[in-house]
């Protein structure tokens, strides 16, 4: 079966196509060449239409312990977002949290074919799994937590070669099916089990004598000797805490040029100037990232209204606990790896510090000048559920709406930005960029994110219309490896991706000390910990994509 | 994943039928016998020894075919009005098709053990809790406070496995760990440390508890109280656990909820997990609740990811509707509402469905008895023992894989659930 989509207005950041119209053609879930005898099957009439290839969300939370627990916890969120059973889709709920049926299919409407967790415990990565299993349509993968695992601050205590750490990472990367990398407050959960309520860059776990700044070197240098391709993921120190800023300047000092990814950056971008004692670092933040190459960052935008936050970060999720709207939490320490805290919140728009983290967000967008090196993301749920994406780029895109909403937010937070005079505004490309060539860029996934011959045939064909937020809330087309998936905003047909995952080699003599600490202190045996490609594939449904290795990738 | 050899021996085999999930069991395999040769215990032996007796399923008693059977099952819920998928004891894979099945056929469904995993749940989403997992209390607990609840009857080998380790990460001494009881006793020495150091028990009846746990919550938070005495304990008692609470630098406080059987034992689970909540305002301290066997931790797990609410979801406005009084199971029998009930118990012979008059289905344990025979019953495989499966433990975080031990040729719950959703 070829089909072919005839006279669309490509835009394919990898290739350097900006808005040049061509067809494209499809077979067997592929972008292939144009057929020499010119037999096709189907044809697409797209001209006028504009063409990317599929988004990838590269850190949005949807699968795993702690949203199956925001789940639960929010009954009350879910009732307003009711989603009645069809002939093709399965009921569901939610808005914050929503169920992962309802999660996989609004992803899909919005032309996104791809998601990625980005905070695997270890030992949930199986639950995780599960959960993105019953994710249908889009692709999935996770980035596994370590930092604060026992077993690599024991390593580090004990001045461990790099190749030990190296084996290690590598082993729990193969062993927890993940295609990453994560650091969380970098020691600093492990800390609070010690009853320290914080843990600065170069302040040191009163156990291990080890601090974060070593742990990020350590584990940065893991994966970059590894060729794991994409770079460790750091959720940073200090989360929200005001004069963060500097923390988060030292840590891309401290990382000392190799590559590191710093996450929902907005919640560590915070000064504490003026009345408030808070205020936006957003300019000092943007200007190292664009000094320093080896940096990537995605934002975390906050929008305004209900959403829950969930986090391994349990030392800052406890600090923020008062702050839960409705007034519930939960925090948890677990199985000596990590932890996790949930906390319901409701970002307010006449709340300054709410108002200030809305613009210190577009602050960041803005300011940042290389979009193959930032992310649109809300870190779903955490600044904002991922539905809200649209409306996100429509601020991106649109400056005068952007001022018009910036316009109805707390006065004195007014006062404190200069959001109102930038005059950025993104372009199509800019956005195609950021949601697509670069998320697969940097996450290493070869064959997704751009439009060339050879790549899946995953692919989302927009109306041009002027007000952003409605193009990018409702596609005409979506084709997930070359299935039409969505047709006029509307799901047709339910797929199930594929698990992106890196199988980076190890030493088996990683698996000594390591059966040993099971043996000894934990309460699962190492091969139970293991998840098997079995259970990735399980009832048929499932399927793995091992992605390559960076060349030069080593152990 | 099975480490299988030659003379029938399994390793690591992990046990659902406890909410610890054991998974040091070694097992031995002979035909359809199956033996725990080392780590057993009560529970694991039962659920694991329990030989196999039906292999084929009945209609009103009449033995039929699988093909034939699963076909009625499909006629029965198509007329159905009201059906209720109930029991649920089953692992991931059943649990997901169970989920299925009850969306598509408008059921509402929700699990026998759901009486003592709300008590739990509603705590969840009132005022939510601080927990931790078994992995930490093994290495990190210095003070166990176990509230009205006699662990080792339903979890015989949680003391060896998570209080009396060898050795702790930290260089704790574990002689040095200190347990107190709370209302019940312990039926036995499990809780004794290793050099005999007895627990302490602070006995109350249920019915004080309420009152216990509040005076106790008081107490640490540095409030006076006059009387003397509370549900028959000294105050001067509880106000010595206090200062332990706040004293201890890991402390864990463990209940089970099946075990805390009174009307609204949620409103104590709740005030324990606040007391936790502000115990860690200066050190730290956590809650372990008990519970999750047979599946009962993995079935809300999968319903929530699923629906968004756990257990006592109703589908039949053709969307999930979740409310804890209204669509508890055996509320709804009691009343009547119920045309259809559709019984899964995959671990138990005991699990047997409540007496009811609504039409009775059960995917059940080879070798379960009725009192009642059921329209249709169907053996099903034992997670773990017929079948490769998944359970979550008891502390939610943690999930093992399911052993496949013999080839009895019992299908899984969730190929006789799924072959009736793609029938509907």
């Amino acid at each position: 079966m070829l089909t072919k989509l005839t006279g669309g207005r490509v835009i394919d950041p990898e290739h350097g196509i900006n808005d040049v119209v061509r067809d494209i053609y499809i077979r067997d879930g592929r972008i292939v060449d144009a057929p020499s005898d010119g037999k096709i099957d189907e044809e697409i009439d797209v001209r006028g239409k504009i063409i990317m290839s599929g988004a990838i969300d590269m850190h949005t939370h949807i699968g795993g312990g702690k949203v199956n627990i925001a789940r639960t916890m929010l009954p009350e969120d879910h009732a307003e977002s009711l989603l009645e059973r069809t002939e093709l889709m399965r009921s569901g709920c939610g808005h914050a949290a929503p169920s992962t049926l309802t999660t996989g299919y609004r992803y899909a409407e919005m032309g996104y074919t791809a998601g990625f967790e980005p905070a695997v415990l270890p030992i949930n990565a199986r639950q995780a799994h599960m959960e993105m299993h019953d994710t249908p349509i889009i692709d999935k993968g996770g980035y596994a937590m370590l930092g604060s695992d026992d077993f690599l601050l024991r390593m580090m205590a004990a001045n461990e070669d790099q190749e030990a750490i190296n084996n290690y990472v590598a082993w729990t990367l193969t062993h927890t099916q993940a295609l990453g990398l994560k650091v969380v407050n970098p020691g600093g959960i492990n800390a609070f089990k010690f009853n320290q309520r914080k843990l600065d860059l170069d302040e040191k776990n009163t156990f291990y004598n080890v601090s974060p700044r070593e742990i990020l070197q350590r584990l940065s240098r893991a994966v970059t000797e590894l060729g794991v391709p994409h770079p460790l993921h750091v959720h940073g120190c200090n989360l929200g805490v005001p004069g963060n800023k500097d923390t988060t300047l030292d840590t891309i000092q401290g990382i000392e040029g190799l590559p590191m990814h710093l996450t929902h950056i907005q919640f560590h971008s915070y000064g504490t100037e003026g009345d408030f004692k808070f205020s936006s670092g957003a300019a000092e933040i943007a200007e190292a990232i664009n000094r320093n190459k080896n940096i990537t960052v995605d934002v975390g935008q906050i929008l305004f209204g209900q959403t829950v936050t969930a986090s391994g970060d349990n030392m800052r999720q406890f600090a923020g606990a008062p702050h839960a709207h409705p007034n519930k939490w939960v925090c948890m320490d677990i199985e000596c790896e990590a932890g996790c805290g949930v906390v319901p919140f409701k970002y307010k728009d006449q709340s300054f510090v709410n108002a200030l983290q809305w613009m210190i967000g577009l602050e960041t967008f803005l300011m940042v000048d290389d979009p193959w090196r930032i992310f649109l993301t809300t870190d779903h749920p955490n600044g904002a559920p991922f539905t809200s994406y649209p409306h996100l780029i429509k601020l991106l895109m649109d400056k005068s709406f952007r001022n018009d909403m910036l316009s109805t937010l707390h006065p004195e937070a007014q006062k404190a930005t200069h959001l109102a005079a930038i005059d950025r505004e993104y372009s199509l490309y800019d956005i195609a960029t950021m949601t697509r060539a670069g998320a697969a860029r940097l996450l290493g996934l070869s064959d997704r994110g751009h439009l060339g011959v050879g790549a899946a045939a995953d692919i989302t064909v927009y109306t041009d219309h002027p007000d952003r937020e409605k193009m990018f809330s409702s596609p005409d087309y979506v084709f997930k490896d070359g299935q039409m998936v969505v047709r006029n905003g509307q799901l047709i047909k339910i797929t199930w991706g594929t698990t992106h995952v890196v199988k980076p080699h190890y030493d088996a003599s990683i698996e000594k000390p390591l059966q040993s600490y099971f043996d000894k202190y934990h309460t699962v045996k190492m091969g139970n910990f293991k998840i098997s490609d079995d259970e990735i594939v399980d009832d048929g449904r499932g399927s793995l994509t091992v992605q390559p290795l960076k060349q030069g990738g080593k152990l | 994943m099975t480490d299988k050899q030659s003379d029938g021996i399994y390793h690591d085999v992990a046990s659902p039928f406890c909410g610890i999930a054991s998974d040091d069991l070694v097992v031995e395999v002979n035909g359809n016998t199956v033996t725990v040769k080392e780590n057993g215990d009560p529970v694991t032996r039962h659920g694991f020894e329990t030989p196999l007796t039906d292999l084929s399923p009945r209609i009103k008693g009449q033995e039929v075919s699988l093909e034939e059977a699963v076909s009625h099952i499909v006629a029965l819920l198509k007329n159905s009005k009201q059906p209720l998928i109930g029991g649920m004891g089953t692992d991931l894979n059943g649990a997901r098709a169970a989920m299925a099945l009850a969306d598509i056929s408008r059921a509402t469904i929700d699990s026998q053990f759901s009486d003592a995993a709300f008590r739990n749940i509603l705590v969840l989403q009132d005022s939510g809790y601080m927990t931790t997992t078994l992995t930490e209390v093994r290495n990190r607990v210095d003070l166990l406070l176990v509230v009205g609840s006699d662990i080792e009857s339903a979890y015989p080998r949680f003391y060896e496995r998570i209080l009396w380790p060898q050795e702790s990460m930290f260089g704790q001494e574990i002689e040095s760990r200190e347990i107190i009881y709370l209302g019940k006793k312990p039926s036995g020495d499990a809780s004794t440390s290793p050099a005999g150091r007895k627990a302490e028990v602070i006995e109350c009846d249920d019915a004080d508890l309420p009152e216990v746990m509040s005076v106790l919550r008081a107490l640490v938070n540095g409030k006076k109280v006059q009387a003397e005495s509370v549900g028959g304990i000294a105050a001067a008692d509880l106000a010595g656990i206090a200062e332990k609470l706040k004293a201890a630098r890991y402390s864990v406080i463990t209940w089970s909820g099946s075990q805390l059987n009174y009307d609204h034992a949620e409103v104590t689970i709740q005030n324990i997990c606040e007391m936790i909540k502000e115990i860690n305002q200066t050190t730290r301290s956590n809650g372990l609740p008990l519970g999750g066997k047979e599946g009962d931790t993995t079935v809300n797990a999968v319903s929530s990811w699923q629906s968004g609410y756990p257990m006592r979801t109703s589908f039949s406005r053709n969307m999930p509707d979740y409310d804890p009084y209204m669509n508890r199971g055996q509320r709804m029998l009691d009343e009547g509402e119920v045309d259809l009930l559709l019984w899964v118990s995959s671990f138990n012979t005991d699990g047997t469905p409540p007496k009811t008059d609504a039409t009775t289905i059960v995917l059940g344990r080879s070798g379960m008895t009725f009192e009642q025979e059921p329209e249709v019953f169907i053996p099903v495989g034992v997670p773990g023992i017929d079948h490769v499966g998944r359970t979550f433990r008891c502390d939610s975080a943690v999930s093992v894989p399911l052993k496949k031990l013999r080839d009895s040729g019992l299908p899984s719950t969730y190929e006789v659930l799924t072959a009736v959703e793609q029938a509907l």
